[in-house]
């Protein structure tokens, strides 16, 4: 096990070296960050004062070496536009992001896995097809879209919940959060529901055609054949064995969710690490831009460990042969 | 009804009122951009500029047209032509509770220059400076290297702090144009947390959620007239849609920049209304007459057509200026003849500088003077996410020069992309914007007209060649003649002389929207800020 934490370990720093280097000279084939941030009255002599000031008259090797240098020292660089430190920045928008896309899970889970296992158990039947229906809108209705009519129906229209941003937070451990704010949550609602409904269908879909498979297989029939109640039957039986490929595929969701959850952060204003990417891509903010990219494989990286480790702990087969090998 | 119940009702009724009084008493505003921080040196750009005007004071005031007004300095004038006295307000206390005085304006000159990681430091605007004065505590003498006029001007550009906040004696502060030597600085981190964020304005910083909002309450020592508004939270809302849906749910009250779409369904909604004012950006194309060659012509037999000034003025009166205004800017712009609407420091009144006659037969007939009856092929550079319908624009002079022969393609990008290129000059003809900083017309002649001069500061934002000894001469006149009327007069001039040169062609004004709730009111201001001192209950 520990050899197989170790390769993934070095393999993945593999990839965040590729993508220093691809983001860096990426970013700088795009333009110059001073040629957007300084003010227009500024002179020819102050502009080139600032390029020299951060250190954009060097050639672009260089400056790629003296990130690397300091990256190794674990100073990932200032940004060019708030002047704080990349990681500091990202952190901030982290917890507001991390709580979004979490809530999403729960919510995607929530509405998925018993609509899906439902949906398997009746699926010949008109419940069955009425959810898997559902789903194709899930699947298909484009995330901004579904969020924009959410605030139109219940922010402006009903006016129940609020449309945009961050709510009030509370402090737990030194990182702000909403969810346990008492006035908090009601901003979260709308966009974790948009961040989920996708990902609800995916499980819903996945839950079905594992509850199709698993109803065939002798241990229910042996379970009815028992007398074992059919909710029991469905809801112990069944979803302990079609969790598996659900928990490896929720595991990949959440990564992207959590990294790619820009749209949905768009749309309702809200303050995540979505946001602070897309404005630093818009401002050129190579430090927090190459920062937030590394940090991303880093997500990916981790998750898919857990992902595998809940994997041997959710599947007895995968287990066995892990301490028998 | 019984005396419980009585008092009941009573206690109700008074706690809707109380709510209703507090709820009057809160301004929400959707911001569409955020500034980068709440240090007030950190970074000269709009949306920051804004938020220091509510949490400290300049020097010298500007108001909704840009013209100066006494803030925290009551008087000023020039002494010599190299030196200007500034009698200041008596009795200004900053929210520290540390009295305002002459030492903490030298205070903020010697800090601008050394910001830490400043990406636009306010050096512009203090590098006059060479010497001060301080007679009394109350008056200021600052002496120029030469004449400079623009030094009030240029003095009501950046926010003053305080220097007994930082545990500095002002007295002792020596002030040379080099450096002050080692004074205690505070850093923006602290300007950002609050610590720092002592000033004199009408609002003092609550607190500063990056990405998030920023939150202000009324400052009880302020000098000036208190503004109506308790307290202020401005929302950062850069998406137009989520910050228009925003103004409709209710969660703001008023919002910055509604796109032009939005605007019919804003006013047809009731409780909802729109204000609006020309602005100091003139959006313009400029031409690269001076280069040889000129990048992205095609079809000049490797001549420079723009080296022209037949050329030049063919390609400014085929364009249909009014059409661009009325069809694609939703009328939400002004026909332009020269680089800044009338009204302002050194324009033409109205009347004067008319757009240019838009005339298809004469710039064709130019066109064939000049040698190119067949035209030619031009590339047009334009950003497409910094001003209002900008790539929009550009496509539609294209057509509109395609009716003169001329051949456009229209090169729209992002503008991280087009300001890079567009400074290692590698667009022959592009369109772009340019909002007058000082309010003035020496702002834009200066940047985009007068020849590049790392010397005199001149020719900033002219990627072109352009060069005209007669405009420079005027401008560098108009730049040390300290007497207003004599200056407009010699500014007036100066543009003149490069419009009718057909240096550039000027294309419309652009017009500023604000929506709002139609319980508040504001005036619209040519610098495009959204003070929320300013911002006012509606009349009813």
């Amino acid at each position: 096990m520990l050899v197989y934490i170790l390769r993934r370990l070095a393999q993945s720093l593999f990839v965040v070296g590729a993508m220093m280097v691809i983001v860096f000279f990426g970013v700088y084939l795009i333009g110059n960050p001073i040629d957007i941030l300084i003010s227009p009255d500024a002179s020819l002599q102050e502009i080139e004062d600032t390029k020299i000031r951060f250190g954009f008259d060097r050639p672009i090797h260089v400056q790629f070496l003296q990130f690397v240098g300091n990256a190794a020292q674990g100073d990932l660089g200032r940004s060019f536009v708030h002047g704080e430190s990349a990681v500091k920045l990202i952190l901030h928008y982290m917890p507001a992001t991390l709580e979004l896309a979490t809530l999403g899970l729960v919510f995607a889970i929530a509405l998925g896995l018993p609509l899906g296992v439902y949906a398997g158990y009746r699926a010949e039947q008109w419940q069955g097809k009425a959810i898997m229906t559902g789903t194709i809108f899930g699947f298909s209705l484009p995330n901004f879209w579904v969020g924009m009519l959410f605030i139109l129906f219940f922010s402006v229209y009903l006016q129940w919940l609020p449309s945009t941003g961050r709510g009030e937070t509370v402090e737990i451990l030194g990182i702000h959060l909403s969810v346990f704010a008492p006035g908090g949550l009601k901003y979260m609602l709308l966009p974790a529901l948009t961040l989920a409904l996708y990902k609800a269908s995916l499980v819903a879909r996945l839950a079905r055609a594992g509850t199709q498979e698993a109803l065939m297989q002798d241990y229910v029939k042996f379970a009815r054949a028992k007398g074992v109640s059919e909710s029991r039957i469905l809801f112990v039986h069944v979803l302990k064995n079609i969790l598996i490929p659900i928990v490896a595929v929720l595991g990949l969701e959440l990564g992207s969710m959590i990294a790619f959850a820009v749209v949905t952060e768009t749309v309702f204003a809200w303050p995540g690490m979505g946001k602070l990417l897309i404005d630093s891509i818009t401002k050129l903010d190579r430090p927090v831009i190459v920062a937030y990219l590394m940090m991303t494989v880093l997500v990916f990286v981790t998750i898919n460990l857990v992902v595998d480790l809940l994997y041997t702990w959710l599947d007895p087969r995968v287990r066995l042969a892990g301490e028998t090998s | 009804m019984n005396p419980s119940r009585k008092i009941f009702w009573f206690l109700m009724a008074s706690l809707l009122l109380w709510v209703s009084a507090l709820q009057a008493k809160e301004l929400r505003i959707g911001l569409a951009a955020e500034p980068s921080s709440v240090d007030p040196h950190f970074h000269n750009l709009g949306p920051n500029n804004q938020l220091w005007k509510t949490i400290f004071d300049p020097l010298v005031g500007t108001d909704d047209q840009q013209r100066v007004y006494p803030r925290l300095a009551t008087s000023w004038r020039a002494v010599t032509p190299t030196s200007w006295e500034f009698k200041l307000r008596t009795g200004v206390k900053f929210s520290n509770g540390s009295t305002f005085d002459a030492y903490d304006i030298i205070y903020t000159v010697c800090r601008i220059p050394v910001v830490k990681d400043s990406p636009s430091r306010f050096t512009t605007y203090t590098k006059a400076a060479i010497r001060f004065d301080v007679p009394d505590p109350h008056t200021l003498i600052v002496h120029t290297s030469s004449p400079y006029p623009l030094l009030p001007v240029d003095f009501s550009t950046f926010a003053i702090i305080s220097a007994k906040a930082n545990s500095v004696d002002g007295k002792s502060i020596k002030f040379t144009p080099d450096g002050c030597g080692a004074l205690k600085y505070p850093e923006s981190a602290e300007f950002n947390d609050g610590r720092a964020a002592v000033g004199t304005g009408p609002y003092l910083l609550e607190s500063f959620r990056r990405g998030e909002d920023i939150r202000l309450k009324r400052n009880p020592n302020h000098w000036g007239q208190a503004p109506q508004n308790e307290t202020v939270i401005m929302k950062s809302l850069t998406a137009d849609g989520p910050r228009v849906a925003a103004l409709f749910a209710g969660d703001v009250d008023l919002i910055e920049s509604p796109p032009l779409q939005d605007l019919a369904r804003i006013k047809a909604n009731k409780n909802m209304k729109v204000v609006q004012g020309i602005s100091n950006r003139i959006i313009y194309i400029h031409m690269a007459s001076g280069m040889n060659p000129a990048p992205g012509l095609a079809g000049t037999g490797g001549k420079n057509p723009l080296a022209d000034v037949r050329v030049r003025e063919a390609l400014s009166i085929a364009i249909n200026r009014d059409a661009i205004v009325s069809r694609i800017m939703g009328g939400v712009a002004i026909a332009a003849g020269e680089l800044l609407p009338a009204g302002m420091f050194g324009a033409h009144p109205v009347g004067q500088m008319k757009p240019p006659v838009f005339d298809i037969d004469r710039a064709k007939r130019l066109l064939t003077e000049a040698g190119y009856p067949q035209g030619f092929g031009i590339t047009l550079g334009t950003p497409n996410d910094r001003y209002i319908n900008d790539a929009q624009v550009a496509q539609a002079v294209a057509q509109m020069w395609a009716r003169i022969g001329i051949k456009v393609q229209v090169d729209a990008m992002t503008s991280a992309t087009f300001f890079s290129r567009r400074n290692k000059q590698e667009f022959g003809v592009y369109l772009a914007g340019w909002g007058s900083g000082t309010g003035e017309m020496s702002s834009p002649l200066k940047a985009l007209l007068a020849t590049p001069d790392k010397k005199t500061g001149f020719g900033a934002t002219n990627p072109t060649g352009y060069s005209n000894k007669a405009l420079d001469d005027n401008l560098t006149q108009a730049l040390q003649t300290v007497d207003d009327a004599a200056r407009e007069e010699l500014l007036r001039k100066t543009s003149r002389i490069g419009m009718s040169d057909w240096a550039i062609i000027p294309l419309h004004f652009e017009v500023t929207p604000w929506a709002m709730n139609s319980k508040f009111s504001m005036s619209p201001r040519v610098d495009q800020h959204t003070l929320p001192a300013e911002v006012s209950f509606a009349k009813k």
